[in-house]
């Protein structure tokens, strides 16, 4: 029998906030046959379980709770009569864009005009990290105790502890501790927090939660249930500094390590990996170096804000829908794009230099009184804007516009001060 | 957690009697099950944790040996490639995946070449078929990159998921009427006149005529418990790296060091796994505890370098887990090396059938052992072929996700449950999961679920479908909170509702 064969336009490959955004604006670019595939049995991605507020300041001017910004979109979706496909998970893609998916209704098999991939992240995990000890239970990354916890009613802990202060990690403990559960601390090794400023004020310090620069986890205890960790402090090579070791009691250990933009599809459509994002290599269009297919959101590169997602994935969606339609005209030469010095990473990293781009970026460290000053081949000045301060749990987007990449062959965007 | 098809304690009851009970339900303790399950015997399996194969059965390389390692005559070379050869037969049985993708026992310089040779001697005396020494260029048509001077091939090593196997005979030996006691610590074991009593810590007390202690790494105890004191256990642990699948094409066959005396174990290597994953290890260091599976951030930055020189494309990102798992060695750490496998029927305890030092190679042997085991018994209770006696497992060998699209379509257009995916990095269905969940033996933890359906064991540990998995728990089999364990009884997942 085989799977079901189908020919859509634009195909877009998730349907948390980038996906959302994407397939909004591929249907309002001019894309008639839109649908998105989402595995999930609702719309909105991991935006389900963030019932915290804070998403849509940029976009809306208002604080939203996560459900609140997705289901902005979700109506959006429907009113423009957008088919999705829910519980369906793609099980592989290939360089032709055509997308092999599986739901409980069957097999299909789509050709598609153009692809959007939105897959988002998944958290980075106790093996990743190689957290030594023993695996008792009570160690879960921070998402997966937010799902257990927010989605499904479940308590993973009375007593915890949080390694990482990602953004997730930080919103949990605070989680934890409005449910009654008695946060031990947060430790990072990094001399300096992974989340947002606004994160370590509101989910910390606002709740007497200590935060412990510096200073990791060690090891695990404990062989059924975890019963304690050791915390140690570190030197500027991330070396545990010997005789600094704790020993802290709990029964739960959250994960906030890292997040992997999930491109395990991309790479089987032999899309090319950035290894500074783990995204896609995109161009101004957020074009992959497979023709047709797209990348946005977490899965290109992790955000800060979902509202900065979703301002790409508008991107992203546009262009698609360009391709699909076939008046995306074919670029003959790129400019590329590079980080310099103090800049972890640049996107996007090819240009064409015929349209304003906007830069989205990341600093190695934190720094203050600085500008980030975009430079060509020569050194001679593109851009240049001044920031007070500089964060790398903060991602920074510079619109460019094109009568300033005239005679541009290259570009270096670094930190000068 | 509650479903479970192996027998609950019965407190009060009659004491049941068995005519073979076997402690212990590791890979050996499961064949030896299951061999017995094709007479008219009463038999019982007790084990102390909530599932069969939790100890070192789950925790090794998955290797099946050739048998070119042992000395000629001994028991580890007789019962290797005896069991090996059985292995096929018994996985088609069993829908369980081999894969015979060959090793290369490699030298790397001049001084390791006798070494090679006295292996492929040995080999040849202990049976195994095939070997050859082979030049650089043969080599590398086996395994592109490898390097070395020459290496000793040895096509009789396969590859098998250690866990999947024994679950498999477990299975087998249940619907074949083998009652199973998990979660059931043997406390004392008493011999009073022709029957043996055995007692656990929650009270089951069971009686039989035959008392096979299959106990590994703990087997040391139980032969104390009958007033045997002549072996000690050395547990000796080996850590490993699991690596993403991604580098999984790397390898096509086995590559091994050529090995050095004294060692206990055989040396740092990678292994492919019949999944797909590598394996990085094992490391071997003497430990206290026979269940002390913790991993070391000194060993596991070893196996990390290791790593990194046999498989040089190899990235920290590649690697997704660590686990060590305890060998069950006879020989101390003065001593070193390996002693050959103790199996015997004690005259001094009639009835009483010891299986002590059950290391490598105790995957591969694990069929010929339950043979030998099976003889021995016939001499102490009468064996009658039961004419009901059903060999094969009614199940698809392998995952949905291993068959081709045209398969995968016919099967959901069948079963719809086929045409969900719950675990994303695995492809795992619902239908996988809920067959997992539903399996003859019971479910009590989620590590149950992992080794069965393979749930869990992806890049992500988890992340995306653990809480899809304790959706269904609790949506379609009316879990609560408090009833999910990782593994073993105290290892609670959760603490309760957050809000009543």
């Amino acid at each position: 029998m085989g799977p079901k064969e189908l020919k859509k336009g634009v195909v877009v490959v998730g349907g948390g906030p980038a996906g959302l955004a994407a397939a909004v604006s591929a249907k309002a670019s001019g894309c008639d046959d839109v649908v998105i595939i989402e595995r999930g049995r609702m719309l909105g991605g991991i935006l389900n379980q963030c019932i915290h507020d804070g998403f849509g300041l940029h976009r809306f001017k208002e604080a939203l709770s996560g459900p609140e910004y997705a289901q902005r979109f979700i109506d959006q979706v429907q009113d423009l009569g957008i088919e999705t496909l829910l519980n369906t998970m793609v099980l592989s893609i290939n360089d032709s864009r055509e997308i092999l998916a599986s739901s409980r209704e069957g097999l299909f098999r789509i050709r598609a005009g153009a692809v959007v991939l939105a897959m988002g992240c998944r958290e980075r995990t106790a093996g990743a990290i190689f957290l030594p000890g023993t695996r008792p239970a009570g160690v879960y990354t921070a998402g997966v105790a937010q799902n257990l916890i927010n989605l499904q009613n479940i308590m993973v802990g009375e007593e915890a502890v949080i390694m990482g202060s990602g953004d997730i990690g930080l919103i949990m403990a605070r989680r934890l501790a409005l449910e009654g559960a008695s946060v031990k601390g947060v430790y990072e090794i990094l001399p300096y927090p992974s989340g947002l400023p606004r994160n370590i004020q509101q989910c910390l310090k606002d709740f007497g939660i200590p935060l412990h620069l510096s200073t990791t986890v060690v090891e695990l205890h404990g062989r059924a249930r975890l019963k304690g960790v050791t915390v140690a402090r570190v030197d500027e090579a991330r070396r545990v500094i010997q005789g600094t070791e704790s020993f802290i009691p709990c029964d739960t250990l959250l994960l906030s390590v890292g997040l992997i933009p999930e491109n395990e599809l991309s790479r089987e459509a032999g899309v090319a990996i950035e290894p500074l994002t783990g995204g896609a290599l995109v161009d101004d269009t957020l074009m992959t170096s497979v023709e047709g297919v797209f990348s946005c959101g977490n899965v290109l590169h992790v955000h800060d804000l979902v509202d900065h997602v979703s301002e790409e994935a508008d991107m992203a969606g546009h262009f698609a829908a360009r391709f699909a339609v076939g008046e995306m005209k074919p670029r003959d030469s790129y400019i590329p794009i590079a980080p310099g010095r103090g800049v972890r990473y640049v996107l996007p990293q090819k240009i064409s230099g015929e349209m304003d781009v906007v830069i989205s970026l990341r600093v190695a460290e934190p720094m203050e009184q600085k500008a980030i000053v975009g430079r060509d081949q020569n050194g001679r000045g593109i851009f240049r804007k001044k920031q007070v301060k500089l964060h790398p749990a903060v991602m920074m987007r510079i619109k460019v516009k094109k009568e300033k990449l005239q005679g541009v062959s290259s570009m270096e965007v670094g930190v000068e001060g | 957690m509650g479903n479970s098809g192996a027998k609950e304690t019965t407190s009060g009851s009659s004491t049941p009697q068995y005519d073979v009970v076997i402690i212990g339900a590791g890979v050996v303790g499961n064949a030896i099950a299951r061999e017995l399950s094709r007479y008219a015997l009463r038999i019982a399996v007790v084990e102390k944790e909530l599932d069969v194969g939790m100890g070192t059965s789950a925790r090794n390389s998955g290797v099946l040996h050739s048998g070119i390692h042992y000395k000629p005559g001994s028991l580890r070379a007789k019962l290797n490639v005896e069991g090996n050869s059985l292995m096929e037969g018994l996985c088609r049985e069993l829908k369980v995946k081999i894969q015979y993708i060959g090793k290369l026992t490699v030298a790397a310089e001049d001084e390791e070449m006798p070494t090679l040779h006295a292996l492929k001697e040995q080999g040849e005396a202990n049976g195994v078929p095939g070997l050859e020494i082979l030049d650089p260029e043969d080599m590398e048509k086996l395994q592109p990159g490898v390097r070395g001077l020459k290496a000793l091939f040895s096509p009789t090593t396969g590859i098998i998921c250690p866990y999947t196997f024994t679950i498999a005979l477990a299975e087998s030996a249940l619907l074949n009427g083998v009652d199973y006691f998990l979660g059931e610590e043997v406390r004392e074991v008493k011999r009073n006149g022709q029957k043996f009593t055995v007692r656990t810590r929650k009270g089951l007390g069971l009686v039989s005529k035959v008392l096979v202690n299959a106990a590994g790494v703990l087997s040391d105890k139980v032969c104390r418990m009958l007033g045997i004191n002549d072996y000690t256990i050395y547990p000796c642990r080996g850590e490993y790296l699991v690596l993403d699948k991604r580098l999984g094409h790397h390898l096509s066959t086995l590559v091994y060091p050529a090995p050095h005396k004294g060692k206990a174990g055989l040396g740092i290597h990678l292994t492919k796994t019949v999944d797909g994953n590598i394996l990085v290890g094992p490391s071997n260091e003497y430990v206290d505890g026979p269940e002390d599976w913790a991993t070391t951030s000194y060993i596991m930055g070893k196996l990390r370098e290791e790593g990194e020189k046999l498989l040089p494309s190899l990235t920290t990102s590649d690697i997704i887990r660590s686990f060590s798992g305890i060998r069950a060695k006879q020989a101390p750490p003065e001593e070193g090396g390996f002693r050959d496998f103790v199996i015997e029927s004690r005259t001094d305890v009639p009835g009483f059938v010891n299986l002590v030092g059950i290391e490598s190679p105790g995957l591969t042997s694990s069929p010929a052992i339950a043979r030998m085991v099976r003889d021995m018994v016939s001499a102490l209770v009468p064996l009658r072929e039961k004419p009901e006696f059903k060999p094969e497992l009614d199940r698809m060998t392998g995952y949905f996700h291993e068959l081709s699209a045209e398969e995968q379509a016919d099967l959901v257009a069948k079963d719809r449950d086929y045409g969900e995916i719950v675990c994303r990095c695995e492809q795992i269905t619902r239908k996988e999961v809920l067959e997992a969940i539903e399996n003859p033996l019971g479910v009590k933890s989620v590590t149950a679920l992992k080794f069965r359906a393979r749930v869990m064991m992806g890049r992500c540990q988890g992340g995306f479908c653990l809480p899809k998995i304790v959706r269904i728990l609790q949506e379609d089999f009316g879990y609560r909170p408090e009833d999910f364990f990782l593994y073993r009884e105290g290892s609670h997942l959760f603490t309760g509702r957050v809000r009543s």
